[in-house]
C-alpha cells in the first residue's frame, strides 16, 4: 500500500540497467547518467531505421523506379552514392547527421533540415494544444470518480476513458468532423487558418509558425480567432486519447492518497470532502502524472501523425503520410530521426523532473 | 510494468477445473461494476469472434462484390432497402465489409500475438537467465524500441515487409510482423524481470544442485512460472494490434479492398465523403473499431483490477473469511497504463 504514489514502474525497472549499479550517487550523476543515456537511444533507433530502410534497395529506384528509363535511374543512384557498400554509406549518413544534414528530399527536392523547420513547429503547435485539451479535461474528471469511487459518475468516467482509449484517433476525428463542422456548421472542416489568414500570419517578420503565437505577438485578433476556431476539433481529437489515460491515472493515485493517515487526520480536522481531493490528496498524486507525460509524448506524436492526416493540418505527420505514398523514404527516414531525438530528450526531461521532485527516483 | 507482479487469481484449488480457469474464476470473483464491466467486455468480445467465424454465412454480400443479380450496387447509396448500411463510393456494401472486417482483425491479432509470445519470451528468458552483457545490450536495445512512437516503428517495418501495396496475405503479415516488432519489447521486460526474481528462487538452485542443465531450468521451471501474466498482456496487446492495423490501413498501409476487407482502409477513404455529409461510410467501420477494442479493453482491463487487490471492489472487503480469497494475499500488480498509438 506504501507503494502507491510511487513513480509509476515503467520507470523504475529495467530502464537504466547501468544506474542501479552505481552506489548511491546524489543528483548530478543520476543527471550526467540519464543525460549519456539519450545518445545510444537515438544511435540504436537511426541504425534500425537506416538498416531496415535500405533492405528494400535504394531510395531512388524506390521513389522514381518505373518512371525512369534504367540507364537514367542508375546515373541517378550512382551520383549519389547508393551503389557504395551500405557500410561506407551508413557512416556516411552518421556523419551527416552529426553535422546537422539530413540529406535533400527526392519528390520535391528540398532540404530535409528546412522541412522539418516548417512542419516541426505545425505539430508541436497540434501537441501542445491537445496536451492542454488532455490535462483540462483528464486531472478534474479523474479527482471526480476518485471522489465519487464505486458511484454512478465513476462508472461513467471509467467506460468514457476506456472509450477514449478504444476510439482511433481518426474517427474521432472523423466524428468531430461531422458534428461540427458538417452538421452543425459551428467549425471549419480542416486545415490549421483560413489562407488570407495563413498568408498574413507568414508574410510575419521572423514568424515562430506557431499560428496563435504569431497572431498574438502580431495583434491580429481577427487571425488569432480563426487560427482558434480551426484548432479546436484536432486539438479535442488528439487530446482525449491521452485524456483518458490522465483521468485513470489520477483516479487510481487519488485514491491510493485518500486512504493515507494525513487525510485522515484532515477530515476528523473538519476539512471538507472537496478540499480533501482537491488540495490533500491530490498534490502528491500528480508525481506520477509528469513521469507518464513523458511517455504519452511518444503516443501523442504517433497520434499526431493521425490526426494531421485526418484534419489536413501541414505538420509534420501529414508531411510523412505524404512522403510515404511518394515513396521518398530520404525524407521519411529525416522524419522518423528528428521524431526519435525528440523523444528521447522528453523523456531524459521527464526523468529529470520526476527526480528533481521525488528524491526516491534518484534510488 | 513493475518487476513484481499478481498471480493469476487462483480460486479453491478444490474446486473444479472450469471454475478455476482464469476468465472464469475472474467473473466468480468480481462484484458489481466491476462483474458488468467484465461481463460486458466478453459479450463484446464474444460478438466480435462469432462474426470472425461466421462471416461467410452471415454477411449480405461477399467484401469485394460490386454486384448481384439485379445488377451493379449503387454507390453512395444512404442505408436502408438491401443495403442496410449503405454503400461505398466505389460501391460495396457497408455492412458486408464491416463484417468481413472482423475476419482480418481476428487474423492479425492471433499472428501478431503469437509471434510477439514467442520471439518476446524466449528473449526475456535467455536475457533475464544470463544476465551480463548480452542482458544490458538487450534491454538498452528494447528500451528504445519502447519509447519510440509504435506506429512510426510500425509504418517503417510495413515499408520493409510489403512496400506498402498488398494482397491479403501479404497485408496480413506486413501488418501482424510490423506489430510484432512493437510488442516484444513488452513481453521482453517481463518476463526478463520475473526470469531475474525467479533466478534467486530455492527451487531453481535446488534444481542446480540436482545438476539439470540450465536449458532445463529455463524450459522446466523458470518458463512455467514466468509466463502466469502473458493473458493480461495479451487481452491488452489485442486490442492495441486492431488500433495498429487500423492506423496502417488508414495511412495507406492497409490490404486492398479486394483482397480482404480492412476497416482503417475504409475509413481513410470514408473521410473525404464527410463533407459531403455522408456519414455511413465511416461511421460503421469506425464503431467496429471501437467496439472490438471497447471489448478487449474490458477484458483485459478488469482482470487487471482483480489481480491487484488496490483496484478490485471494495465490497469484497467486508466478507468474513480471508481464507475464501487467497488472492488478496498477492502483490500489487503492474499498472499496465499502457501506451497505444
Amino acid at each position: 500500500m506504501t507503494t502507491l504514489i510511487e513513480a509509476p514502474p515503467e520507470d523504475s525497472d529495467g530502464l537504466l540497467p547501468a544506474k542501479k549499479k552505481s552506489s548511491g550517487g546524489g543528483l548530478g550523476q543520476y543527471i550526467l547518467i540519464r543525460f549519456l543515456l539519450i545518445f545510444p537511444t537515438i544511435l540504436i533507433l537511426v541504425t534500425m531505421v537506416f538498416f531496415l530502410m535500405r533492405i528494400t534497395g535504394d531510395p531512388i529506384t524506390a521513389a522514381m523506379g518505373g518512371r525512369l528509363p534504367p540507364d537514367q535511374l542508375q546515373q541517378r543512384i550512382t551520383a549519389a552514392g547508393y551503389d557504395r557498400p551500405i557500410l561506407v554509406q551508413y557512416f556516411e549518413y552518421l556523419g551527416q547527421l552529426v553535422t546537422g544534414n539530413f540529406g535533400t528530399t527526392l519528390s520535391d527536392n528540398r532540404k530535409v533540415t528546412e522541412m522539418l523547420g516548417t512542419y516541426g513547429s505545425a505539430t508541436l503547435e497540434l501537441s501542445i494544444n491537445a496536451l492542454i485539451v488532455a490535462l483540462l479535461v483528464g486531472i478534474p474528471l479523474g479527482m471526480l470518480a476518485a471522489h465519487r469511487r464505486d458511484h454512478v459518475p465513476d462508472a461513467v468516467l471509467r467506460i468514457f476513458a476506456i472509450l477514449c482509449y478504444a476510439t482511433p484517433v481518426f474517427f474521432a476525428g472523423l466524428l468531430l468532423k461531422l458534428t461540427f463542422s458538417v452538421w452543425l456548421g459551428w467549425l471549419p472542416v480542416a486545415g490549421r487558418a483560413k489562407t488570407s489568414t495563413e498568408l498574413a500570419l507568414t508574410s510575419l517578420q521572423a514568424p515562430t509558425g506557431i499560428y496563435w503565437l504569431d497572431a498574438l505577438r502580431s495583434g491580429n485578433m481577427a487571425a488569432l480567432g480563426d487560427v482558434m476556431a480551426h484548432a479546436v476539433l484536432p486539438a479535442v481529437a488528439l487530446g482525449l486519447l491521452t485524456a483518458g489515460i490522465f483521468l485513470r491515472l489520477v483516479r487510481t493515485n487519488v485514491i491510493g492518497t485518500l486512504g493515507k493517515d494525513y487525510v485522515e487526520a484532515g477530515r476528523s480536522r473538519g476539512v471538507s470532502e472537496f478540499r480533501l481531493v482537491t488540495k490533500h490528496a491530490y498534490k502528491p498524486a500528480l508525481i506520477p502524472i509528469i513521469t507518464v507525460m513523458g511517455l504519452q509524448i511518444a503516443v501523442m506524436l504517433g497520434g499526431a501523425v493521425l490526426t494531421e492526416k485526418t484534419f489536413e493540418w501541414k505538420g509534420l505527420g501529414f508531411q510523412l503520410a505524404t512522403y510515404l505514398t511518394a515513396r521518398d523514404y530520404v525524407a521519411v527516414q529525416g522524419i522518423v530521426v528528428l521524431l526519435a531525438v525528440i523523444v528521447a530528450t522528453t523523456n531524459f526531461i521527464v526523468d529529470v523532473v520526476a527526480a528533481l521532485i521525488d528524491p526516491r527516483v534518484r534510488y | 510494468m513493475s518487476t513484481t507482479e499478481a498471480p493469476v487469481p487462483v480460486a479453491n484449488p478444490r474446486s473444479s477445473f472450469f471454475l478455476r480457469l482464469p476468465v472464469v474464476s475472474h467473473v466468480r470473483q468480481s462484484v458489481g461494476l466491476q462483474r458488468g464491466m467484465l461481463i460486458m467486455g466478453l459479450v463484446l468480445t464474444a460478438v466480435f469472434l462469432l462474426t470472425a467465424l461466421l462471416a461467410p454465412f452471415i454477411a449480405p454480400f461477399g467484401f469485394a462484390q460490386l454486384s448481384d443479380g439485379d445488377g451493379n450496387f449503387p454507390a453512395q447509396q444512404p442505408p436502408g432497402g438491401k443495403h442496410p448500411l449503405g454503400t461505398t463510393v466505389g460501391g460495396y456494401d457497408v455492412l458486408s465489409r464491416v463484417m468481413w472486417g472482423t475476419q482480418t482483425a481476428l487474423l492479425v491479432i492471433i499472428i501478431a500475438v503469437v509471434l510477439s509470445i514467442f520471439a518476446g519470451v524466449i528473449l526475456g528468458l535467455v536475457s533475464g537467465y544470463i544476465g551480463g552483457w548480452l542482458d544490458r545490450i538487450l534491454v538498452v536495445v528494447a528500451d528504445a524500441i519502447y519509447a519510440f512512437p509504435s506506429l512510426l516503428l510500425a509504418i517503417v517495418m510495413a515499408i520493409v515487409i510489403s512496400g506498402g501495396q498488398s494482397s491479403l496475405f501479404g497485408g496480413v503479415m506486413a501488418a501482424a510482423i510490423s506489430i510484432t516488432v512493437v510488442f516484444i519489447p513488452q513481453y521482453f521486460r517481463v518476463i526478463r524481470a520475473e526470469t531475474i526474481r525467479l533466478k534467486a528462487e530455492p527451487f531453481v538452485e535446488s534444481a542446480k544442485v540436482v545438476g539439470a542443465s540450465n536449458l532445463r531450468i529455463i524450459t522446466r521451471h523458470i518458463y512455467r512460472n514466468a509466463t502466469r501474466t502473458l493473458p493480461l498482456i495479451f487481452t491488452l496487446n489485442a486490442s492495441e494490434a486492431i488500433l495498429t492495423l487500423a492506423a496502417l490501413g488508414f495511412l495507406g498501409f492497409g490490404i486492398e479492398p479486394s483482397s480482404a476487407s480492412e476497416w482503417g482502409f475504409d475509413l481513410s477513404k470514408a473521410l473525404a465523403d464527410t463533407t459531403s455529409g455522408i456519414w455511413w461510410t465511416g461511421v460503421f467501420p469506425g464503431l467496429a473499431i471501437v467496439w472490438v477494442v471497447l471489448g478487449l479493453t474490458l477484458v483485459g482491463e478488469s482482470i487487471n483490477d482483480l489481480n491487484d487487490p488496490r483496484l478490485r471492489g471494495r465490497k469484497r472487503a467486508n466478507r468474513k473469511a480471508p481464507a475464501a480469497s487467497p488472492a488478496a494475499n498477492a502483490a500489487p500488480g503492474p499498472d499496465t497504463e499502457s501506451s497505444n498509438p
